[in-house]
């Protein structure tokens, strides 16, 4: 049904009347400390399990990717700007981090500067054009009065055809139950009235909930503040409707390309060609039908 | 802080999106440098050069707040002829007694000094427990733990409440012109050969903190146990306490000291204290032959000026707390019923004891030494020498399997068969299992309300406790014996309720609130009584059961109320939030500034009033002053605002209280890879030392060990992991033991990333995963380079996620004061690949022994 829905509030063009304002998250990374309290919320209050025990030697990282079980992936970045730039949120005067000394050589002091660690807190983006929605053939993924977007279990026969439709490589299969999993965004809480549990945790308020309207604008002025203080690096990532996705129901505020984060810089829903293709498809039906039907026309001549 | 402490985290946070500066000066790039401002990385162990460093730069450049420096602090005061600083004596201050490894302390004294306490009676009869080097005899250890009873603000002992004064601050013996000479030496150059921070980083941090400070603005210092862990650990926050006091940062909004505690409730644990050397509310423990009766007891203090001039009430109080209607005037309140110290029975001491046969039983409620204390091994073969061991935890910890698992089993040292240890395990409550209250590092108490029950035969401490003392106490009922007498006369009738009998915490609560001669709560420990008619289980929190409400279940939210918030909970004392608030107005009562108003003299109300509940007395004028001979309270002038202290001031030198030194000093950790910069002297000349088997100390700059290595928690677990490595959703946060070294130690070492490694000191060696990474860096210390390796110390043999302890490696030496143990730095040398494992273990240490110069200790089987 979304395949061809491509208007701004996606639970009007779901069908919906009268709906609750479209919801989201505004992800700050500026004020993420990496605490991963909302990997532990999120499993804690959807019931899942761990995800393996294994140390990935990927800075703090030990959950390494979206998973059936893991909904909430917090990323760390450590990096090393020897070009002598500002790092995200350091001083203005980086160079005088580390005195006035070169480099030395084996075994001496590195003379690091611009060194900075960059956290945040990564997850479904509840587009507002979903491939994964418009893929699947059973329904099981629908969009909520919210316009968030969410997989029923009980429906999804595991056909995995949304795993690769998402270009943020949000969903996934259970190997336990064989279906697709992702964040609803606490569907079930929004119902009742309450935060998502990643957010409801978060100390810092580097996950905020709330209209997504409203944190659009929050976000705009985060990220003047930072662009005052400094901190040019600063930028939103999936605010904007315009972009290949139609804007996500879940934004962020990035420290430096996304690249950086494992975020495609400029994501396409998948889908997106479908309609042309089908149509060039069609066309190429028709045309084929028509030579047949010459064909025969003129073979029954 | 935000590794350890996310969730205090959030308010750094919020104060940064309000526009403050966030410095963190820390060994290593943590989760809180990459959100701060500026970080500083630092030599792990060298934090007193650096804050030195900053009270030398605020005092060459005249940069303190001297109106509040004259007004409220003892800089005026003038100090004895006799006095001889580290400048004179190379990193030794006058009176240091060589034989006794202490220091005479009366040559630290103001001039025309009261004789001090340590001149008390000195006890002839040895005491029980392991002597140790620097722990000196026994009235100075009694002495030494009167440091710790300034917790509630305030130094003991006698002190002339008036010393003479300059005011000028210029007669050369003032404490203003001999903290200057001290600190003179402290210079930029000196801090970048100490602790590898470049002169042009210390002075942007030194800008900064001085630009941030004075009647506009104030600037706040948080620290934790990266400060307290150490040898010298008392003085470190004596350098920033000496800081914050010059720069005008002490009772004023948005200033302070701010001490972040490893638990929820550590500082209700040294409130109503789990310390061997208190009572509650910071009223030292009796001595066994100094303290035959109460007014021995009380005698160093009741003829004193401030509040702990009261000290009698307060004790009466506690006592009538205990042994109710039992406790008379004519049997001194039960007083003899206390238990008594004989020495030292700091936890080290009675660890050693259990490896030397003195101690025979050990109850642990909530902690897992074998993981989480210094020198782990130690104390698995302590506990491998005891009669009994009770260890309460929500989880099998390593503390209660030792004997069965733990690393010595395999080493052959502990075997099952032959250890006389019975070991009983009594499973916990959790907090969400059970009602109480927390304290918080703001002294404020919240309530927490049970949400269900425990499972299974979990029960909370309360339970355990009360429940314990029933059945003792009615298997002794019909002893006639004088020593079950304390124990019987106990008012020990709590109410219990539902099905598993749990007391009533909101009782306990009561209990220590205290109750009139009416039975109706007390509501203010000013109306503490010396004569009985009142009972109070801890002075200082006395009101929280006011009108009996249980004030720290307020819940108010922060929107509905001021922005101090007085209904969020309850802070000790009398619910102030921030003490010695009085300070935050001049003398004579006015806002230093409107910006930082917060209490302030109306003339007229003729009271004290504000935005906080007043640390003063409400109706005492600024220009009062106090009659000659006038004794606690009333000898405090109008402007004296630090009220526990016998003069009202802050103390910028501490002529009494301290066992090591009236001023701090940089000395090097017991282990270090250099020669102390500043002094001959290299480390605390007064710390205790343990030179013996199984805690032998690395020599100085040991060619062995050159390397250092600190300690720490990771986000993911909580200290000896019996709350995390058990659990799914934290263990695969964290999922391995590992180290952190530089890019080029590990060039240096040949450890790859992901490999493993091993870490070995003189005590034992460990193995860990590598994690190579830019955020740990070596210094440059002058014309050297030195490595440091980070230690995560969570991980232990039980759980889910598994691996050696850290603390393994740590030896036991103790800062004097306080006897805490120096675990925040120490030396080490690390090689590729895994450790070797049983006997060979014990063999490569030994072999490192050796080859450091020490004792070889070959052990065998025990």
């Amino acid at each position: 049904m979304s395949l061809l829905d491509r208007g701004p509030d996606p639970a009007t063009s779901s069908g919906y009347g009268e709906h609750p304002p479209r919801m989201g998250f505004f992800t700050d990374t500026s004020v993420c400390i990496g605490c991963k309290a909302c990997e532990v919320a999120c499993k804690e209050w959807n019931s899942l399990d761990e995800d393996g025990y294994d140390l990935l030697g990927s800075s703090y990282d030990n959950t390494g990717a979206f998973g059936a079980q893991t909904w909430r992936h917090v990323k760390f970045v450590e990096r090393v700007d020897l070009s002598g730039s500002a790092a995200p949120m350091a001083p203005a005067e980086p160079d005088t981090l580390v005195g006035e000394r070169e480099p030395d050589g084996e075994g001496g002091p590195a003379g690091v500067d611009g060194l900075s660690w960059l956290m945040a807190s990564d997850v479904c983006k509840h587009c507002t054009h979903a491939a994964c929605l418009d893929v699947c053939p059973t329904g099981a993924l629908f969009r909520t009065e919210f316009g968030t977007v969410v997989v029923q279990d009980d429906v999804c026969n595991g056909c995995g055809y949304c795993v690769p439709a998402c270009p943020f490589g949000v969903i996934a299969r259970s190997d336990s139950d064989g279906g697709a999993h992702k964040c609803t965004l606490c569907y079930d809480r929004l119902g009742a009235g309450q935060r998502p549990a990643c957010a409801q945790a978060c100390p810092t308020e580097s996950i905020v909930f709330g209209p997504l309207d409203e944190l659009r604008a929050q976000a705009q002025r985060r990220v003047e503040v930072l662009h005052e203080q400094g901190v040019d690096a600063a930028r939103l990532y999936g605010e904007s409707p315009d972009d290949g996705v139609g804007g996500m129901g879940a934004f962020f505020l990035l420290l430096d390309e996304p690249e950086v984060y494992g975020l495609p810089p400029d994501p396409v829903v998948t889908t997106r060609d479908l309609p042309a293709m089908w149509r060039r498809a069609a066309l190429a039906a028709g045309v084929t039908v028509l030579g047949i039907a010459v064909a025969v026309a003129s073979g029954g001549r | 802080m935000a590794e350890c402490h996310p969730v205090g985290f959030q308010w750094v946070m919020e104060a940064k999106r309000r526009g403050a500066t966030v410095i963190h000066v820390d060994p290593r790039f943590t989760r809180t440098s990459a959100v701060a401002d500026l970080h500083v990385p630092l030599r792990a162990g060298s934090d007193i050069a650096f804050l030195g460093g900053l009270v030398n730069y605020v005092l060459q450049n005249g940069l303190d707040f001297r109106d509040y420096v004259v007004a409220y602090t003892n800089a005026p005061a003038i100090l004895r002829a006799d006095f001889r600083d580290t400048e004179d004596l190379d990193g030794l201050f006058s009176g240091w007694d060589e034989a006794n490894g202490s220091y005479d302390t009366q040559s630290w004294q103001y001039e025309d000094a009261e004789e001090a306490p340590a001149a008390r009676q000195r006890d002839q009869e040895p005491g029980q427990g392991q002597r140790s080097r620097g722990s000196g005899d026994e009235a100075s250890q009694h002495d030494a733990s009167a440091s710790e009873a300034a917790g509630s603000g305030g130094a003991p002992g006698a002190q002339r409440a008036r010393p003479k004064r300059d005011e000028t601050l210029q007669h050369p013996r003032c404490v203003y012109q001999v903290l200057k000479r001290h600190y003179a030496r402290y210079t930029p150059e000196m801090v970048e050969q100490v602790c590898g921070v470049p002169p042009a980083l210390f002075a942007r941090v030194a800008e900064a903190v001085t630009r941030n400070s004075g009647r506009e603005r104030t600037t706040a210092f948080a620290y934790a146990v990266g400060w307290t862990h150490h040898t010298v650990g008392v003085q470190y926050i004596r350098t920033a306490a000496i800081l914050q006091t010059l720069l005008g940062n002490v009772g004023r909004p948005g200033g302070g000291i701010l001490a972040l505690r490893g638990h929820a409730s550590i500082q209700g644990s040294t409130d109503i204290p789990t310390l061997y050397n208190l009572l509650p509310g910071y009223l030292p423990m009796p001595h066994a032959h100094q303290h035959l009766s109460l007014d021995d007891y009380v005698a160093a203090d009741a003829g004193r000026t401030g509040f702990w001039g009261n000290m009698k009430a307060y004790a009466v109080s506690l006592l009538k707390a205990y042994w109710g209607d039992s406790a008379t005037e004519d049997n001194d309140y039960c007083f003899d019923h206390l238990p008594r110290l004989t020495g030292d029975h700091g936890t080290y001491n009675t660890v050693l004891g259990m490896v030397d046969g003195t101690v025979k039983g050990y109850f642990l409620l909530g902690e897992n030494p074998a993981v989480g204390s210094a020198n782990g091994r130690l104390q698995r073969l302590g506990m491998a020498k005891l009669d009994w061991l009770v260890v309460r935890d929500l989880q099998m910890i390593e503390s209660a399997t030792w004997w069965k698992d733990g690393i010595e089993v395999e080493t052959g040292e502990i075997s099952a068969q032959s250890c006389p240890t019975e070991v009983f395990f009594l499973p916990a409550a959790a907090h969400t299992e059970k009602a109480g209250s927390f304290t918080n590092t703001q002294r404020m108490l919240q309530w927490h309300h049970q949400a269900v029950e425990p499972p299974g035969d979990a029960r909370s401490d309360l339970w355990f406790t009360y429940h314990l003392g029933r059945r003792i106490r009615a298997k002794l009922m019909a002893s006639a014996d004088p020593r079950d007498r304390g124990l019987l006369k106990l008012t020990w009738d709590y109410p219990t309720h539902g099905r598993l009998q749990e007391p009533s915490a909101e009782a306990g609560l009561a209990e220590i609130n205290g109750r009139g001669a009416d039975g109706a709560p007390l509501s203010t420990y000013l109306d503490l009584k010396d004569d009985g008619s009142t009972s109070c289980g801890c002075w200082i929190y006395c009101g929280c059961y006011a009108d009996g409400v249980n004030q720290p279940a307020r819940r108010k939210p922060g929107a509905e109320q001021s922005w101090v918030a007085p209904e969020w909970g309850w802070a000790w004392p009398l619910n102030r939030r921030i003490l010695y608030n009085r300070a935050s107005a001049d003398p004579e009562g006015r806002p230093w500034s409107e910006r930082k108003a917060y209490v302030w003299w109306d003339a007229d109300q003729e009271k004290w009033v504000g935005h906080d509940v007043p640390d003063f007395e409400p109706t005492k004028r600024p220009g009062f002053r106090p009659e000659p001979d006038a004794r606690a309270q009333d000898a405090l002038a109008g402007d004296d605002p630090f009220i526990m202290q016998t003069d009202g001031k802050a103390w910028l030198y501490v002529p009494t209280g301290l066992a090591d030194g009236p001023l701090p000093a940089h000395y090097e950790p017991a282990e270090s890879p250099l020669r102390n910069p500043l002094y001959a002297q290299q480390s605390n000349p007064a710390r205790e030392r343990y030179d013996r088997p199984h805690n032998r100390m690395h020599p100085d700059e040991s060619p062995v060990f050159p390397f250092a290595f600190t300690t720490y928690r990771l986000t993911e677990h909580h200290t000896a992991g019996g709350m995390s490595r058990h659990l799914p959703l934290l263990s695969e946060l964290q999922p391995g033991f590992f180290i952190e070294v530089s890019p080029q130690l590990a060039r240096h070492r040949d450890l790859e990333h992901l490999g493993w490694a091993t870490v070995v000191t003189a005590r034992s060696a460990i193995e860990a995963r590598v994690l190579v990474t830019d955020r740990i860096r070596p210094l440059r210390l002058g014309d050297r380079d030195l490595h440091q390796i980070g230690i995560p110390y969570h991980w232990g043999g039980n759980g889910i996620t598994t691996g050696d302890a850290a603390n393994d490696l740590l030896g036991v030496e103790l800062d004097p004061n306080v006897h805490i143990q120096e675990s925040k730095v120490a030396t080490c040398d690390v090689r590729a690949g895994r450790r070797p494992t049983g006997s060979a273990l014990r063999d490569l240490v030994a072999d490192y022994r050796v080859r450091a110069g020490l004792p070889a200790d070959r052990e065998g089987p025990a």
